[in-house]
């Protein structure tokens, strides 16, 4: 039976289940050491607790990235999905809690981290062309004031190939659909060439077409040595397209390959009825920590 | 028309506050916070007076350096409020720059009463004194105003240049930018406190009306033009540049031809630049109201002369031998569209030889025949289609068709044919037409032909 960290992690639940917190575990309760981490992991998260006007929307997340895979985070809406990738980037305060890339603070290695936000979280209408986004995946690299060099330009248009959009690099960018959009968007991480991608639902609102694109884009990335952690909806493509699962309600339900952790009695877990027992205890506990 | 050095000088100072204003414009129309240029912009004014105060001199120095700060404090404010009182951001703008506004109105009130800082002065400035208040450079008198707006000028546009990429990247997502290293909430900030600094050194001269006519106008003007960042920037510095000039040609001239003497120059400058945004939104080739109109009216050509070739099309089927050719006022009746449309559409088909006359009336050519069938198998294959999947009476089916037939491409269109394996007539028992040949790009598809090339 694969460990579920939500038995062990959930106050509520560990104190009502008394006889179990007795019983012998597969695996010791965790100490906040931190030191039973992988040194190398590509990503590791360690205890981290992420609050939002003081209400926490993710509890004690601890997680370890396996080295080349393709990992997809699946969870309910407002299971903090997004808010977890944000809080690895250090875009959102975190509350508690450490977060290492490749055994070293992110701050200190922003470079092999690339990330992939939401579609929507830009301005389309914005006056840059498909090849402008994605040299922005350079800007780090380039460092300040300097000017984009026709190398990174290069680099550029050559990612852009890769996604199938080389004809389309001039075109501004409200000109392309929602799919050839989200290609942009993957072409701006390749170019950053980074060793770990985060991507916010890179599935959402893609055409078919797309979507096998954008699939065997990861494919070829995992092939290379790269980690992918990516936000997804679609249950019914998990199987198929990640090799590892998280499931996240709030707190992480369950994580492991996919084949032992996906199953209907974790994905009830983590989707529950209409409010799961984490839910609810989470809940009572924003009441409170809003001051009531 | 009288010109004079003076009014090159004002002219001069003009241009160089609006080309200021509209480099920074372009962040803040780019960021959705246009509004910012409006508060940060009143803002200033405590941070003007309480700079005057403490130091006693109106120098450049004090005074930027009060704007600096302020133009700081009041995105942090308004931030602020914006999060830990979960208001809206622009409502929390409101309330932090009209309070701050105030605050810098009775401070100032205050110290009028030692020295000539009038509150009057802040919202239309004083322009038309600037030649007034000279420097020598190089041996030339330059009035103090054009050099420290050249000044200004210079820095933004060294701001821009520098910071090219980075405000870029920060404008379109500040998330990604935080992650390459470029901090997003520094470059916030540093554009804050760019926009306090050349709001105070346009202050004095020109009024705060016009600085924020500046700040905002020129840049969604361009935005209306380009769809390129550097075009964008380039156009809005001219736009800004133009109204300044014409501004004061106006002030000039205009009021001089209805009998009264001139006016405001920052004020004509303000409503010239007005004007100037509401030519380009008219004009403007992509996102233009004239370019739409034209594009609609485009389009209700086509549908009238699609129109025009299924009516003649229908009644040559109904009669092959010899129909009653139909003549214009028949075909306006039938087809519903305002008689001059219909001549228009007429003239038209005529022209690409889809339609000819002979003496009894209108025919279609062999030509115009082709293209009407195709119309006219988009309509019935749309009303198959809809009657097979949606559970509508016969008599809902045709103006939905209509209005379709004339959107729906040659690949959609066999792709309900497909959909519609030998079905040969619509729901109102009539033949569909056979599509064209199967063309090159489509042979893998010549098998959902079938029914239609065998019947063809």
């Amino acid at each position: 039976m694969h460990r579920t960290l939500a038995d062990e992690k959930t106050p509520g639940l560990a104190a009502s289940h008394g006889v179990a917190a007795m019983a012998p575990r597969p695996l010791a309760p965790r100490v906040a050491t931190g030191d039973e981490h992988p040194a190398t992991a590509p990503l590791s998260i360690h205890d981290m607790t992420v609050a939002y006007h003081r209400k926490p929307v993710l509890w004690d997340i601890d997680f370890d990235a396996p080295d080349g895979k393709l990992i997809g985070i699946i969870g309910p809406n407002g299971a903090g999905k997004s808010t977890l990738l944000k809080a690895v980037l250090d875009l959102i305060p975190k509350a508690s809690g450490r977060v290492m890339v490749y055994g070293e603070p992110y701050r200190r290695r922003r470079r092999l981290v690339a990330y992939v936000p939401q579609r929507e979280s830009v301005d389309w209408d914005f006056p840059v062309s498909a090849l402008d986004v994605v040299a922005m995946g350079r800007y780090g690299v380039i460092g300040w004031c300097l000017p984009v060099s026709r190398k990174h330009k290069a680099a550029a248009l050559a990612a852009l190939d890769r996604v199938g959009m080389a004809d389309y690099a001039k075109r501004q960018i409200s000109q392309l659909s929602g799919g050839q959009q989200q290609r942009v968007f993957l072409a701006r991480a390749l170019v950053q060439d980074a060793r770990l991608c985060l991507m916010d639902e890179p599935f959402a609102g893609v055409d078919a077409a797309t979507e096998q694109a954008i699939v065997r884009l990861l494919q070829d990335l995992r092939q290379s040595g790269r980690t992918v952690l990516a936000v997804h909806h679609d249950l019914q493509t998990v199987p198929e397209y990640f090799d590892h699962v998280v499931l996240l309600n709030m707190r992480i339900v369950a994580q492991g390959p996919t084949a032992e952790v996906f199953t209907p009695e974790n994905l009830h877990k983590t989707y529950g009825g209409r409010l799961t027992l984490l839910e609810q205890a989470a809940q009572a506990m924003a009441r409170q920590g809003r001051g009531t | 028309m009288n010109w004079t050095s003076l009014d090159s000088w004002i002219v001069a100072a003009g241009v160089l506050c609006a080309g200021s204003c509209a480099l920074l414009g372009n962040f803040l129309v780019l960021r959705r916070m246009s509004m910012m240029g409006d508060a940060i912009s009143h803002a200033v004014l405590p941070g003007l007076a309480i700079a005057f105060l403490t130091t006693g001199s109106r120098g450049s120095v004090p005074m930027f350096v009060g704007a600096a700060v302020v133009g700081i404090l009041t995105a942090v404010f308004t931030q602020w409020i914006h999060t830990l009182g979960k208001v809206e951001e622009s409502a929390s703008m409101g309330v932090v720059f009209t309070a701050m506004f105030a605050a810098g109105l009775i401070l100032i009130v205050r110290a009028a009463d030692a020295v000539d800082l009038d509150p009057g002065c802040v919202l239309y400035g004083a322009i038309e004194l600037i030649p007034l208040d000279v420097r020598p450079v190089l041996g030339f008198m330059v009035p103090r105003a054009v050099l420290i707006l050249g000044g200004m000028f210079a820095a933004n546009l060294l701001f821009t240049l520098l910071f090219y990429k980075e405000l870029r990247i920060s404008a379109f997502d500040p998330a990604l930018a935080s992650t390459l290293g470029i901090s997003a909430r520094l470059m916030h900030y540093l554009l804050m406190t760019a926009v306090a600094i050349t709001t105070v050194a346009c202050f004095e001269s020109v009024g705060s009306i016009l600085v924020i006519a500046m700040l905002i106008v020129p840049a969604s003007a361009a935005h209306l033009l380009t769809d390129r960042y550097g075009v964008m920037l380039i156009l809005s510095v001219l736009i800004a540049v133009a109204g300044a000039i014409l501004g004061h040609l106006a002030a000039i001239t205009v009021p001089a031809r209805f009998g009264f003497s001139d006016t405001s120059t920052s004020g004509m400058m303000a409503v010239t630049v007005g004007l100037l945004f509401a030519l380009v939104m008219f004009l403007a080739p992509r996102h233009g109201v004239l370019s739409k109109l034209v594009h609609r009216w485009l389009l209700s050509l086509r549908i009238a002369c699609e129109d025009v070739l299924g009516l003649l099309y229908r009644l040559e089927e109904a009669d092959p031998v010899r129909q009653p050719a139909p003549v214009a006022g028949m075909l306006h009746s039938a087809v519903g569209w305002s008689p001059w449309m219909s001549r228009l559409a007429l003239a038209s088909l005529r022209r690409r030889r889809q339609v000819r006359r002979d003496p009894s009336g209108y025919r279609l050519t062999s030509h115009g025949r082709a293209v009407a069938a195709e119309l006219v198998r988009a309509h019935r294959l749309w009303e198959t289609y809809l009657a097979k999947h949606l559970p509508l009476a016969a008599d809902h089916l045709h103006d939905s068709a209509d209005r379709t037939e004339h959107f729906l491409s040659h690949p959609l269109r066999e792709a309900i044919a497909a959909d519609l394996p030998g079905v040969l007539r619509d729901p109102h028992g009539t033949n569909i037409p056979a599509g064209d040949a199967p063309r090159a790009d489509l042979t893998s598809k010549s098998a959902v032909h079938g029914p239609d090339a065998e019947k063809g």
